[in-house]
């Protein structure tokens, strides 16, 4: 919007600004470029690409009551896409990073990434953190025929051609874990307690399905607390009445402090009481204050404290790059793979295409995930395992029990 | 010095009202390409609220601290006929009920619900979008204002309902498409809202429609009713005392600036392609205040230039300086209420215009207008406000 | 009925919390007429200085990580205290007799503020550590957990509303205000220094608002926007306790919360939070100033 231009003749601008140097390159990349492919052959679409270069965009809130949780996505992508670049880049291309500010504000995603990908022409966007921001990017996703690699675990009920889901989808992340509760813990009775919107209400409602028809168990009560609510003694005290064997959470932001604060002051600790958390990675553990959590469980896909080399690797890359006292949480992990999974994605398809590099996309397998083995289903989501950590009283967690792959399954059938 | 006001006013409009229109209708299409005339529409969809608030805050004397509300109505009665246009039974045949809006199928909702069923007219629609707002805000009115709730209290009162429809809003995903808010609207009675062609077009309608709603405002600003609208802010008791039901000509004027801000709420919803509680909240209603006051409270047209003013140093100095973002707008609005409480129109009035007459006057260039009413002008706006506490 | 007992417990702790952070902008709000909108984040001055105490005491005094709460709470009035007067007389004496300018000024000042502890202490929550001896319960009989510190925090409201009825009340200086407040002239007249009146009052509500964030510290988040989470119940509770009166607000906070925390009890959080809210307007509509009318004659 700084730039001021006449309208409607400024796309087709920007269309001959584009086909110039790209033809321009078409003629020198066959003769110049060694061992790389040739621009006019790898990006047929108007993108971005030079003989040296890929533009990819960034699109978080850097401002905003989100910035809190999206900057640990920030500086994930932002690692990999140097370590992508230290090893030579994309098809010989290196990527270069525009970075946007959704600043907490629905439209403002929508327009940047209208900007990102009519202006710059970015070959792929990674951002996005909540559902509600996505749900506001995608139909421009979808118009502009853009791809977005979107790290959160959230709800389902969503299977875009134009997005890769990074994170867990609510099956992957519940059934495993309640599975476990069940048959490791001897858990028969639950309640259920979230912050009152989608994703806790989805999840619910998935996991109550599962306790009642699938494992036999009974759901006690279920809850749901306004966003940012903070007192919460008439809750807890709910949850006494009814004498559960597990509390099943999903507060999230603000809420969540205040929910473990007063549980654990209500006498319901790591010892007396069991507890297993979606909505807890290590970065809300430093909100919460690690005594407050101690012993309660946390069912993600990644924990800090894995045990691989990957892992290992990936923490100290992390460190050295953000600073020793970073904490790694499970979302910022899942942002780490995005351009990883761009890249393969692209060289196998031997091209920056969208519609190419997201046709090559499903049967990727990573290797060198912090979190271990991943793969691309078909259906944009990721084969992962899904781990149950104790937390211990700094935060970290101890993993006590991990699943096999689990397969995505965005729209689970008898679970809706 | 209430009763030079209206004098002022009357002959204050047309020649801005112009000037706004050649910004809105000429200047902004021809400078801008059409992204940035699409964020300039959204911008604008704000500054009804803005008028609104105006007319509410500034003439009459109620600072609502809950316009999301109206605004809100206005967006979500056009995003659910926008939905149901969108969620053809073709559209969503992978849904377990076919033919509802896809959220309403993810909550076990197999029926539409009956207050859904009206929006698949758009006749009903547009009528819900030009009544709703109004007849909740006259409600609401009628309710505080004859029994005398005033000020501060009015405020927090309003504060509290936006926080109410927030709530519910959220919590009753099922019917409104909870946090994430009603999503992926496509067409308008089959015409793509998406497209260039009809971005441009949405923002002359909305640009048409923000004109016609200023001048709806001074208008009844330049009535005998204005008058007694702005003499009831200065001294409620004396109006009572004469005879009026100062009651209602709060109601009223509340009302009128709710239907204006359902408008901005609808024209936000088609510009923008979805409608969600976020931007409804108590924190965009307070915004919505903020932009009133930087345009200057006592000036309809101010307001709009507040709005973009406001909107478009957010989207421009936020994202280069995200750091320094807050500081700035936080110190903008204490600067504008301490040293210029009327605003962008206070200080226009107090600089631009005085000089610019003066200028004239040095040339032997009288303008026709007299300026008498301009000289009181400049005076009330050097002026701090009217003790509000002293009634 | 062991329920019932930590249900009335549930309430009463929520009373507390109400009335300790609606003291100050009773003060505030009541004398003065100033709507702070800032006061949250006050709230979160007096927060971050218990973190810091919190963070000192453990890097240089590990033995006092188990009582820093104790100095904690009177660093927090302090320097929210000092927060205050500098805010007073840069901003707020100029704004007097505009009350809802207040309004929109010092919600300018939250956003300043909340900028500025993001950039001294970062975008992330923090946790001070909570004490040994506040974590946990009591456990009178099997049944029955009391939380150690809501205890805390019901005693120390307790004493911080002693504290404020006597000063407004019993001391001279409280008359002093009170005076100010029904008649500035003949206050002046009489030899009183209504500006350094004025500078205390406003101070004194922050440094109130200072003694709770740093209490809450024990069972809410800190952050740079925490705030924010606080500021509409708390100005409820004051207009509907009716403005100008100290035990309007006692009232009011322990109406909203013995309401709330039952209703939320049988209805969920979400619906006991709309029902209140209701009852709330609908109460003041009928009565326009709130339960307990300030005497003036304005």
């Amino acid at each position: 919007m700084t730039d001021i231009k006449i309208p409607f003749t400024r796309r087709k601008l920007l269309k001959m600004m584009l086909a110039a140097p790209v033809a321009a390159s078409g003629v020198l990349g066959t003769s110049t470029a060694f061992g790389k492919p040739a621009t006019s052959v790898i990006n047929t679409t108007g993108l971005a690409v030079t003989d040296d270069t890929v533009k990819c965009g960034i699109l978080h809130s850097l401002t905003g009551t989100m910035a809190i949780s999206e900057t640990g996505s920030v500086e994930a992508e932002t690692l990999a896409i140097e370590q992508i670049n230290a090893m030579g880049g994309i098809l010989g291309r290196k990527i270069e990073i525009i970075l946007e500010d959704g600043a907490s504000d629905w439209p403002t995603f929508a327009e940047r990434a209208r900007k990102l990908l009519r202006q710059d022409n970015v070959a792929s966007i990674m951002g996005c953190w909540t559902s509600a921001s996505r749900k506001a990017v995608l139909p421009v996703l979808e118009r502009q025929n853009g791809l977005l690699y979107y790290p959160t675990f959230y709800e389902g009920l969503e299977q875009s051609p134009n997005v890769i889901y990074t994170g867990q989808e609510a099956t992957q992340q519940i059934l495993a874990s309640l599975d476990w509760l069940w048959n490791e813990k001897g858990i028969r009775t639950f309640y259920l307690v979230g912050s009152d919107y989608i994703w806790p209400r989805t999840s619910m409602k998935i996991a109550r399905i599962h306790i009642e028809q699938v494992l036999g168990g009974q759901v006690v009560g279920e809850d749901y607390a306004p966003l940012g609510h903070t007192s919460f003694g008439s809750l807890i005290n709910r949850i006494r009445l009814r004498r559960p064997d597990a509390i099943f959470a999903a507060v999230v932001g603000g809420s969540n402090v205040a929910f473990f604060r007063q549980l654990n002051s209500a006498g319901l600790n790591g010892k007396t009481q069991t507890l297993l958390s979606l909505a807890t990675t290590e970065d809300e553990v430093l909100g919460i204050g690690g005594e407050n959590v101690e012993g309660f469980f946390s069912s993600m896909k990644y924990f800090q404290s894995l045990d691989n080399e990957n892992n290992i690797a990936f923490v100290k890359a992390f460190k050295e790059r953000w600073g020793d006292d970073s904490v790694i949480g499970d979302v910022t992990q899942a942002a780490y793979l995005g351009p990883w999974l761009w890249k393969e994605a692209c060289e196998r398809a031997g091209s920056f295409d969208v519609a190419k590099v997201t046709a090559a996309s499903p049967g990727i397998q990573l290797t060198t995930a912090p979190e271990g083995f991943v793969e691309v289903h078909p259906n944009h989501h990721l084969w992962s395992k899904t781990r149950i950590g104790e937390r211990r009283r700094d935060g970290q967690a101890d993993v006590v029990w991990e699943s096999d792959l689990i397969e995505p399954n965005p729209f689970p059938e008898g679970y809706q | 010095m209430s009763y030079t006001l209206p004098k002022i006013l009357e002959k204050r409009g047309l020649p801005g009202l112009l000037i706004l229109a050649f910004v809105i209708l000429v200047f902004v299409p021809l400078t801008m390409d059409v992204d940035g005339i699409n964020l300039t529409g959204r911008f604008l969809s704000f500054a009804f609220v803005a008028v609104g608030l105006s007319l509410a805050w500034g003439y009459g004397g109620m600072l609502s601290l809950g316009q999301g509300l109206f605004f809100g109505i206005g967006g979500y009665a056009m995003a659910m006929y926008l939905k149901l246009e969108a969620s053809t039974p073709e559209a969503t045949r992978i849904q377990s009920t076919p033919g509802i809006p896809d959220f309403m199928d993810w909550n076990q909702i197999t029926a539409l619900p009956w207050f859904w069923v009206p929006f698949n007219s758009l006749t009903f629609t547009v009528l819900a979008i030009l009544i709703l707002p109004a007849l909740v805000a006259a409600l609401i009115g009628f309710a505080l204002f004859t029994r005398r709730v005033t000020g501060v209290f009015f405020a927090i009162i309003t504060q509290a309902l936006v926080t109410i429809a927030t709530i519910l809003v959220i919590g009753q995903q099922g019917y409104t498409g909870g946090v994430n808010g009603i999503t992926d609207l496509r067409t308008l009675k089959g015409w793509d809202i998406h497209s260039d062609s009809a971005l441009v077009t949405l923002y002359y309608v909305n640009g048409v429609l923000l004109l016609a709603v200023i001048a709806l405002g001074m208008w009844v600003l330049s009535t005998k009713y204005g008058r007694i609208l702005m003499a009831t802010r200065d001294q409620e008791n004396r109006i009572r005392f004469s005879g009026y039901n100062v009651a209602y000509f709060k109601v009223f004027i509340f009302a009128l600036s709710a239907f204006m801000s359902g408008i901005g709420g609808a024209m936000f919803t088609l510009q923008v392609g979805f409608m969600s509680p976020s931007i409804i909240g108590i924190i965009p209603s307070i915004e919505f205040v903020i932009f009133a006051a930087v345009g200057g409270r006592l000036s309809l047209l101010g307001a709009v230039y507040g709005t973009l003013l406001v909107t478009y140093a957010r989207n421009l100095f936020a994202e280069a300086y995200p750091e320094l973002w807050l500081f700035l707008i936080g110190g903008i609005f204490i600067a504008v209420v301490m040293f210029a409480p009327y605003g962008l129109a206070g200080l226009y009035e107090k600089y631009v215009k005085r000089r610019w007459n003066a200028f004239l006057a040095s040339r032997g260039w009288k303008r026709p207008n007299g300026s008498d009413d301009d000289a009181l002008k400049s005076q009330l706006m050097d002026a701090k406000p009217a003790s509000e506490a002293s009634k | 009925m062991a329920i019932a007992a930590m249900q009335g417990f549930a309430g009463l702790s929520f009373f507390s919390v109400l009335l300790l952070m609606a003291l100050g902008l009773a003060i505030i709000f009541g004398q003065m007429r100033v709507i702070n909108m800032a006061h949250g984040e006050f709230m979160v001055i007096g927060a971050y200085t218990t973190y810091m105490l919190s963070v000192q005491a453990s890097a240089m005094a590990p033995w006092a990580s188990e009582y820093y709460i104790l100095l904690a709470i009177p660093a927090a009035f302090l320097t929210a205290f000092i927060a205050g007067m500098v805010i007073e007389v840069v901003m707020i004496r100029h704004l007097y007799h505009r009350p809802l300018d207040t309004l929109l000024a010092t919600w300018g000042l939250a956003l300043i503020m909340q900028q500025g502890f993001r950039t001294f202490f970062g975008a992330r929550e923090v946790s001070p550590s909570t004490p040994s001896w506040l974590e946990g319960s009591w456990r009178p009989t099997d049944m029955i957990d009391i939380p150690l510190n809501g205890m805390a925090i019901m005693l120390l409201t307790l004493l911080v509303t002693l504290g404020v009825v006597w000063l407004m009340y019993r001391s001279r200086w409280g008359l002093r205000v009170r005076a100010t407040m029904a008649s500035r002239d003949m206050s002046m007249a009489v030899g009183i220094n209504t500006r350094w009146v004025d500078r205390l009052t406003f101070a004194l509500g922050c440094g109130l608002a200072g003694i709770a964030g740093a209490a809450f510290t024990m069972i809410s988040s800190t952050g740079p926007t925490s705030g924010t989470l606080y500021i509409v119940d708390t100005f409820l509770v004051v207009v509907f306790g009716g403005a100008g009166s100290i035990t309007g607000t006692v009232v009011s906070a322990f109406l909203i919360a013995q309401g709330q925390s039952i209703l939320e009890f049988f209805l969920g959080s979400s619906m006991a939070k709309v029902t209140t809210l209701l009852v709330i307007i609908g109460i003041l509509m009928l009565r326009p100033e709130g339960l307990f009318k300030s005497k003036v004659r304005r």
